[in-house]
């Protein structure tokens, strides 16, 4: 067993876990937040994606134990106050999602996308950075336009930027 | 994934001695790591994380080079200002790897560790004529990379940085998988003081390799024409369900053209 502390979602958390714990396991079976999925478990579907220290990244493919020290914020801790994050609001707006399986790791790369390039997204950028994110349902359309304008709506509600 | 013992050391030294242990494995970002230990590929007993150890992350540039940590992710190099001015080929192969997320966390230091053979580093390395230093020695890429997922580091080894010479004009072009982001085929091509190099990704049977006919070509006029229909041979490179060797050899011609005209143009 291995001692780790980090911080989640803004809040402090400590434990004592097996090595081999992924940081999407710990998040799901021992937090209970579930809103962080797994698709492939092989790295290649981005449905796990979280922020470290701000960065996105795929939880399935980190140990809980290398984020020793470290501040994770999850889909759970980007609303403020019971609303919506600016991005969460575009993708319902624009029906940027079907059965909903791919969508909180599509916000925790879109968020990351903008602290990266910015509130003025083109649809080839975008596409582009959707990389490692696989949809099964929609078609990427929608998703490509709920970012796009959630990206905007982040330059007018700065305040609304996450817990990190 | 098989249990393991797990240590986060906090100097390289201390980073050496566990690693001297029995079964002992460095991690770095883990994603070449993690993956094959899920698949139980890999299943060491005991995993040095090199996470925080200091010094092994960060871009330092002097007048004649661009260095390393080995710690640092592909993602620092791709957005790094002086790395994209002084070797803006380097940035754009470390935006090639993966996607964002994958960028965030794999290191080059774990790359070139790893050597894979559809691996981008690999090609910048040999042809810039990048130095790979180790907590023990200096290695130059020729003598480092010695074939498919092999290296000369020893037992107990690590790489702790990879130093890049500034070349006059350098371009990498990649054919990716579509599916896996590797490179199908990778060409770097720089124009160094001392040399022209041409260096394939992705096709060898024995990892990356210098298309030496392609150099020699290209050392009497610089230019995309000097190496029209020219490919090398499909023997010794690699033949799978994603491109036989023919289509791999007559791609090396392709972006090995695409480059050289990248770079001229610069
Ligand atoms: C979905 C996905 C797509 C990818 N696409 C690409 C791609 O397009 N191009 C590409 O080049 N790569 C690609 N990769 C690989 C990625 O770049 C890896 O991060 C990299 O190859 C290994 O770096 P790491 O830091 O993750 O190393 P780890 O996985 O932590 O380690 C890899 C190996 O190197 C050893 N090691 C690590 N650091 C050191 C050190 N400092 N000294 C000595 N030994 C060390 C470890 O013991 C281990 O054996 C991809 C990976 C994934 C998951
Ligand atoms: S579950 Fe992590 S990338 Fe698919
Ligand atoms: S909405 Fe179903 S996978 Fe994307």
């Amino acid at each position: 067993m291995s001692a780790v502390s980090l911080t989640v979602n803004g809040k402090a958390v400590t434990a004592d876990i097996d090595p081999r714990t992924l940081l999407v396991q710990y998040l799901r079976e021992n937090l209970r937040l579930t809103g962080t999925h797994v698709g492939c478990d092989t790295s290649q579907c981005g449905a796990c994606v979280v922020h470290l220290d701000g960065e996105a990244i795929k939880a399935c493919t980190v140990l809980a134990v290398q984020c020793d020290g470290r501040s994770v914020t999850t889909i759970e801790g980007l609303a403020s106050g019971g609303e919506l994050h600016p991005m969460q609001a575009a993708f319902r707006e624009h029906h940027g999602l079907q059965c909903g399986y791919c969508t909180p790791g599509m916000i925790m790369t879109a968020v990351d996308l903008v602290r990266r390039k910015g509130n003025s997204l083109d649809e080839h950028t975008i596409r582009d950075e959707l990389e490692g994110n696989i949809c099964r349902c929609t078609g990427y359309h929608n998703i490509v336009k709920a970012i796009a304008a959630g990206a905007e709506n982040m330059a007018a509600e700065p305040q609304k930027v996450a817990a990190e | 994934m098989y249990a393991f013992a797990y240590h986060q050391p906090t100097s390289l030294k201390e980073a050496v001695s566990l690693l001297a242990g029995e079964d002992a494995k460095l991690v770095a970002g883990g994603h070449t790591l993690i993956p094959t230990m899920k698949q139980r590929l890999a299943a060491p007993g005991t995993l040095i994380d090199l996470g925080k150890v200091p010094d092994l992350v960060g871009i330092e540039r002097s007048p004649r080079s661009i260095t390393i940590g080995a710690m640092t992710t592909h993602g620092a190099v791709a957005d790094s200002a002086d790395v994209k001015e002084a070797i803006p080929a380097l940035a754009e192969l470390a935006a090639l790897i993966g996607d964002p997320a994958v960028r965030h966390r794999g290191t080059i230091g774990g790359s070139v560790a790893n050597n894979d053979p559809a691996a981008d580093y690999p090609a910048a390395c040999l042809a810039l004529g990048a130095t790979i230093s180790t907590n023990k020695r200096k290695l130059t890429a020729e003598e480092y990379f010695t074939g498919l997922f092999e290296t000369a580091l020893e037992e107990g080894e690590i790489v702790t940085g990879v130093s890049f010479p500034i070349p006059h004009k350098a371009a990498y072009e990649k054919f990716r998988n579509p599916a896996s982001r590797y490179a199908l085929v990778g060409v770097f091509v720089a124009k160094r003081p001392s040399d022209i190099r041409v260096t394939v990704t992705g096709a060898g049977s024995n990892g990356v390799f210098r298309w030496t006919e392609a150099e020699e070509a290209l050392a009497k006029r610089f230019s995309a024409k000097s190496l029209e229909g020219m490919s090398p041979s499909a023997s010794g490179l690699n033949s799978d369900i994603h491109a036989d060797a023919d289509y791999r050899a007559h791609l090396i011609g392709v972006m090995a053209r695409r480059a050289v005209q990248k770079a001229a143009d610069r």
